[in-house]
């Protein structure tokens, strides 16, 4: 046994192992430097907390559409952070109609309804002409080629709103019944925050039991374990597929408003860095599953908001809170590194030859 | 190919009312309004107007092409529809726009784009007038397999040369106006914007008679078979031509098209360093910028006064950077390779973000200058001349681009380059075939990194200074775009790709802020229709050019009876 | 002298025992052949000698040296070659080129010898493609080098796909189903052919083979497997005449022998 070991370490493993060991020793170390200088307060950390699962909710309704997505196609769909721009740009013009109306603040639910229905809505349709027009057709090209086609249909799809919508911020108005906060147990909470808390949790679990429980879930499944065999068990492949990627569009859709909640401003760059850690979450909680995908995103929710003054403060770092992208995109290279199967998910490692 | 002719009209529909929406999403996104300043034609077309109508022209076109088998008359009639239909959505639009107000949304829903749209006239006409033009264009696209081949050929290359010529009219004029007696008669064919409407009548038909007198011309089969060695000494001449003609393209250019030049060939030199990640080996980086980063700021770092107390000359730093780039080409490498394609991608971006977020930080301020970034770079001497200007620096970035060119060509025709090729083919096999797959895409990795640290420091010595905001994604897209655009795997795909994709938002600026919508649209066009480039690889061309290889084939099996017959 | 051992060598998926406990010994220069229905592990054995796979227990060696868990770049260094069940060219490069890259163990050219094309490179370069000139005519491809693997008729591809196996210049060579898909005539020439390997190149073959004839014309030695164990071990005449293999094969119907195509391990 031994001399199988010995053989199989190669220089990769001694590389990867030393920077993993490097960045661990770092981060402990300075979590505990930062503790024992005690700059910041339990409220503090508890805070941070509440933002980061804020947040965290935030990338577990997108992650949902990446790993769906990877579930029945076992590709990334790059486009992802557009179809997740698209819903809660629009919608933002559609509230700010509803404030001109004088809606907004008289009929909070119903406006909140139809904000959340053109969101959703909008990002679904981009989601099915996207697998429309860039993906279907190249479902049996080379693994290179729907990749670029996607990185292709995100530039095209950011820069189409762009156009349309504007290139400056649109401001996402407020409403008076998530101004200020609540005090639950001593611990104050931003109701946007806890909004965002709540809805991505309730969602979530909705879209969960539709992929679970429904029929059309069934089809989504069995799609994704064969297509072969489930097309000849009469399921339409195509529109499985279809119904895939618009429920990925409707709970992006969905996320893009409770992402407004808690950053109150639309553009057409919104997308980017949310899809990548969306992504980095459904990674980092499995790919391919759902159960995870939430898990990963209130995980690197955490980290995020946390870990910067967390792990770097007590290090030094001036402006630690500016490495907070830093550190989720480290988080994701290592993951995919050391566990490239997440927390959640099976090893398959050798499933290949 | 469908047999059954009725059966078409529900496609000819849905393609016209397709053609109509791009027609509607390009004039709401505002590509028509922004393009309307250029004269095709001064005070004749625009270029606005060719944007909002060659939906209708292409996908009449297309669909026509696609279904061959049809009578005269229907192929007319189908291209009518299709630009009617088209025309429709258009006037749809219009109607929309010109009664509601629908800038709130759309800010580039304005009068002016409904001008434009109905040809400054008033309502009425103008809609009718843009119905009518834009079923012109659906039958024009017909007419082109109505009328002898050699004919819709001639006049297609006479429009394309008119569009081409009148949106470059500004380099034209520059080029041509040191030509002494020719500067004169080229300067008259043009206006101010575009080309003057006898200018442009006289240019197609001068292209368009070429054409058609040159295609009626027989291939005289004397001309076929030339002397080898006449050809080996055509092609030193052709190379001799080329190498002459680059040296003296700036000053033939002069400052302003040389600094165009300048981008141009920086991203070659990036873009066959990533040809050889990507094209040779298959491995997708997204992460490209890192490099150039890396690059950059290592110049940076150690030739600028501002942060150093010794600084070193450009030659002094050179070999630094590239050292620094190899070397953060195998650290990034050495981990991310045994991934998959898709999974590599992601985290080459990620790690391209990490270095530009680690430039842009506070932390670092004190090496890297933070979010001001490094002032003060040295630039290149040689003997006593400082290569400071935009055509001094051309020609640094010639040497550059040569060299790599010439080690991308030699690898490419090595064992190095078959090897990457058989990764990229198939790993598994390939590993099988006893190559360790993580060495050589290692080097694929290092070796493009190396190239892209080059251009990154003769960018830092051209503009004296580096910026963590130049570094962003979009410059791995560009080199991304423009390899995939000449052709993946193909070293002078790299070349026309640059040219296309860089030169084009510089040459038309107004072009510059719908550069990434176009090179998305491209991307995805492209992967659809011609996934091996607008130049490919000699390989790869004839992987898709099946006739060649048929004739190929033919000529081997002659070949073999050949020499069986004469064995017996 | 027995060239490849295997002891006790046991793969396992999930709690799926795709092989337990197979022992085997392939003296020098032998044509040895396993046969077995479908997903009977063959295709298993094969990635476990060449490294794909790493058996959970066991140890397979080589000449006397111990292979197991060596990665499969080193253990074609070693001296061992495989070709696949379902063709696997690089289709898009051509005969030559893919003798070329099977060439790779032995070929010392580097990225700056391929750079500066030094005088040992070239000479190594035009050696090459002489001895690939040569393999492909030994395989009966001559003058087909400059054809993209893909566009060579179905025949051809699996004489270039064997070509470029032995262009590593193997001692042991792993033929998976290499009659899989032709007719009987040509067939026939395939049987002709393996012989030829092992009498002109003295080459060891390990042969995956479904159909009966082919395997009992042609091997010295053959393996049953059935279920991931080794049910049966004996020449020809041994095998076809042993009630376990008989009950393997016609018990479950006799056709699941014959011509199958093994869905991919």
């Amino acid at each position: 046994m031994l001399r199988t070991w010995r053989q199989r370490i190669t220089i990769t493993d001694i590389v990867v192992w030393t920077i993993g060991f490097a960045i661990a020793v770092m981060v402990v170390y300075g979590s505990a430097k930062t503790l024992a200088l005690g700059k910041y307060t339990t409220e503090t950390w508890i805070d941070l907390s509440i933002t980061g699962l804020a947040l965290g909710g935030v990338y577990a309704l997108i992650a949902l559409g990446y790993t769906l997505v990877y579930g029945i196609l076992r590709m990334i769909n790059f486009a992802h952070s557009e179809v997740f721009m698209s819903g809660p740009f629009t919608a933002a013009f559609a509230a700010e109609a509803l404030v001109k109306q004088g809606l907004w603040n008289t009929y909070p639910v119903l406006s909140l309804l139809i904000v959340l229905t053109v969101s959703a809505g909008v990002s679904a349709i981009i989601a099915i002409l996207v697998e429309r027009i860039a993906y279907r057709p190249l479902r049996h090209a080379p693994r290179l080629v729907p990749l670029i086609t996607a990185i292709g249909a995100s530039f095209f799809l950011q820069y189409t709103f762009r156009g349309l919508y504007g290139s400056g911020l649109k401001g996402y108005p407020e409403m008076e019944i998530f101004k200020g906060f609540w005090i639950i147990a001593g611990i104050r909470v931003f109701k946007t925050q806890a909004a965002a808390i709540i809805g991505a949790v309730v969602l979530m679990l909705i879209l969960y039991a539709i992929v679970q429980k429904t029929k059309m879930g069934k089809a989504m499944r069995s799609v994704s374990e064969d297509k072969e065999v489930a097309a000849l068990m009469g399921i339409d492949v195509d529109r499985t597929i279809a119904t895939t990627f618009a429920l990925g569009g409707v709970a992006a859709g969905l996320a893009g408003i409770l992402y407004l909640l808690l950053f109150p401003v639309a553009h057409f760059y919104m997308g980017f860095f949310p899809g990548l850690k969306a992504f980095t979450a459904a990674v980092l909680g499995g790919i391919g599953n759902v159960p995870g995908a939430f898990l990963g995103a209130m995980v690197l929710g955490l980290l995020e908001s946390v870990g910067p003054s967390l792990f770097l403060d007590g290090l030094g770092i001036p402006a630690a809170y500016q490495m907070k992208d830093a550190i989720a995109f480290t988080i994701l290279v290592f993951i995919l590194i050391f566990r490239p199967s997440g927390i959640l998910g099976e090893r398959l490692t050798q499933a290949k030859a | 190919m469908q047999s059954q002719n009725t059966s078409l009209w529900k496609p000819a529909i849905q393609s016209g009312l397709i053609a109509g929406g791009v027609a509607v999403l390009l004039s709401l996104v505002g590509m028509v309004a922004t393009f309307n300043q250029r004269f095709i034609i001064s005070g004749v077309f625009s270029m606005g107007q060719v944007i909002f109508l060659a939906p209708m022209l292409l996908m009449s076109y297309f669909f026509l092409r696609k279904t061959m088998a049809l009578s005269s008359q229907k192929i007319v009639l189908y291209g009518l529809l299709i630009g009617v239909m088209g025309g429709l959505v258009l006037v749809l639009l219009v109607l929309l726009g010109t009664n509601f107000n629908l800038q709130a949304m759309f800010i580039n829903s304005s009068s002016k784009l409904y001008d434009i749209l109905t040809f400054n006239q008033p309502l009425a006409p103008g809609l009718m007038i843009l119905l009518a033009l834009s079923a012109v264009m659906g039958v024009l696209a017909s007419g082109s397999f109505l009328i002898p081949p050699r004919i819709s050929a001639a006049v297609i290359q006479g429009i394309t040369w008119v569009l081409l010529v009148g949106l470059l009219r500004d380099l034209i004029i520059t080029v041509t106006s040191r030509w002494g007696p020719l500067a004169g008669p080229v300067k008259s064919l043009f206006a101010v914007s575009g080309l003057k409407p006898l200018g442009a009548i006289f240019l197609f038909a001068l292209i368009s008679g070429l054409y058609y007198w040159r295609n009626g011309k027989p291939v005289s089969p004397a001309q076929k078979p030339t002397q080898t060695k006449d050809r080996s000494l055509l092609f030193w001449a052709k190379w001799a031509g080329l190498i002459i003609l680059l040296l003296l393209l700036p000053p033939i250019l002069g400052i302003f098209f040389s600094d165009i030049l300048d981008t141009v060939f920086m991203y070659i030199l990036m873009g066959i360093g990533l040809n050889i990640v990507v094209g040779f080996a298959g491995l997708l980086d997204l992460g490209y910028v890192a490099f150039f980063a890396i690059g950059a700021y290592t110049m940076g770092v150690l030739t600028s006064p501002e942060l150093n107390a010794d600084p070193m000359t450009y030659w002094q730093a050179l070999p630094f950077a590239m050292i620094a780039c190899v070397v953060a080409g195998l650290i990034l490498g050495l981990p991310v390779l045994k991934m998959r394609g898709d999974y590599l991608a992601i985290v080459t971006l990620g790690f391209g973000e990490i270095v530009r977020l680690l430039a842009l930080s506070d932390w670092l301020r004190p090496w890297f200058g933070g979010s001001q970034g490094i002032q003060l770079i040295a630039q290149p001497v040689i003997g006593n001349m400082v290569l400071n200007t935009q055509q001094e620096l051309y020609y640094l970035f010639l040497l550059g681009v040569g060299i790599v060119a010439f080690i991308a060509w030699r690898l490419r025709d090595s064992r190095m380059g078959r090897t990457w090729m058989a990764i990229r083919e198939d790993e598994d096999v390939a590993i099988a075939m006893g190559i360790n797959h993580v060495a050589y895409k290692l080097m694929a990795f290092a070796t493009g990194a190396l190239f892209s640290g080059i251009a990154g420091t003769i960018f830092a010595a051209k503009l004296q200074s580096v910026y963590p905001h130049s570094m962003n994604f979009l410059v791995s897209i560009n080199v991304l775009c423009l390899i995939i655009i000449g052709g993946m795997g193909s070293i002078p795909g790299v070349f026309v790709g640059s040219l296309v994709l860089m030169g084009s938002p510089e040459l038309l600026r107004e072009f510059a802020e719908y550069r990434y919508l176009v090179y998305g649209a491209l991307l995805v066009v492209m992967m659809l229709t011609r996934p091996e480039g607008l130049w490919p690889d000699a390989r790869r061309k004839l992987e898709l050019h099946e006739e060649e290889l048929e004739a190929e084939a033919h000529v081997l099996a002659e070949a073999e009876t050949s020499a069986m017959k004469s064995a017996k | 002298m027995a060239i490849l051992v295997a002891k006790g060598v046991t793969k396992r998926f999930g709690g799926l025992n795709a092989l337990s406990k197979i022992d085997l010994e392939v003296n020098e220069k032998a044509i040895y052949s396993i046969i077995g229905p479908n997903g009977a592990g063959k295709t298993t054995f094969f990635n476990c000698v060449t490294g794909f796979y790493t058996p959970e227990e066991g140890v397979i060696s080589l000449e006397g040296q111990n292979i197991t868990g060596l990665s499969p770049d080193r253990v074609t260094h070693l001296g061992v070659s495989r070709t696949y069940q379902n063709i696997r060219l690089f289709k898009n490069m051509t005969a030559v080129e893919n003798i070329l890259v099977g060439m790779h163990p032995h070929l010392k050219a580097n990225l700056v010898g391929s750079i500066i094309r030094d005088r040992r490179t070239v000479q190594e370069e035009k050696e090459s493609v002489e001895e690939a000139k040569r393999l492909l005519q030994f395989v009966g491809l001559r003058g087909k080098g400059d054809l993209m693997a893909m566009n060579l008729p179905y025949g051809a591809q699996r004489r270039l796909e064997i070509a470029r196996a032995l262009a590593s210049r193997p001692k042991l060579l792993l033929l998976d189903e290499p009659t899989a898909g032709m007719n009987p005539s040509e067939t026939q020439e395939m049987v002709h052919f393996i012989r030829r390997l092992r009498d002109e190149l003295e080459i060891t073959i390990l042969l995956i083979e479904h159909q009966m004839r082919v395997v009992m014309s042609i091997s010295e030695k053959i393996t049953v497997l059935d279920f991931g164990e080794k049910i049966a071990e004996g020449t020809p005449v041994e095998i076809q005449n042993n009630p376990q293999v008989i009950e393997a094969y016609l018990g479950r119907g006799a056709a699941s022998g014959l011509g199958q195509v093994q869905p991919v391990a």
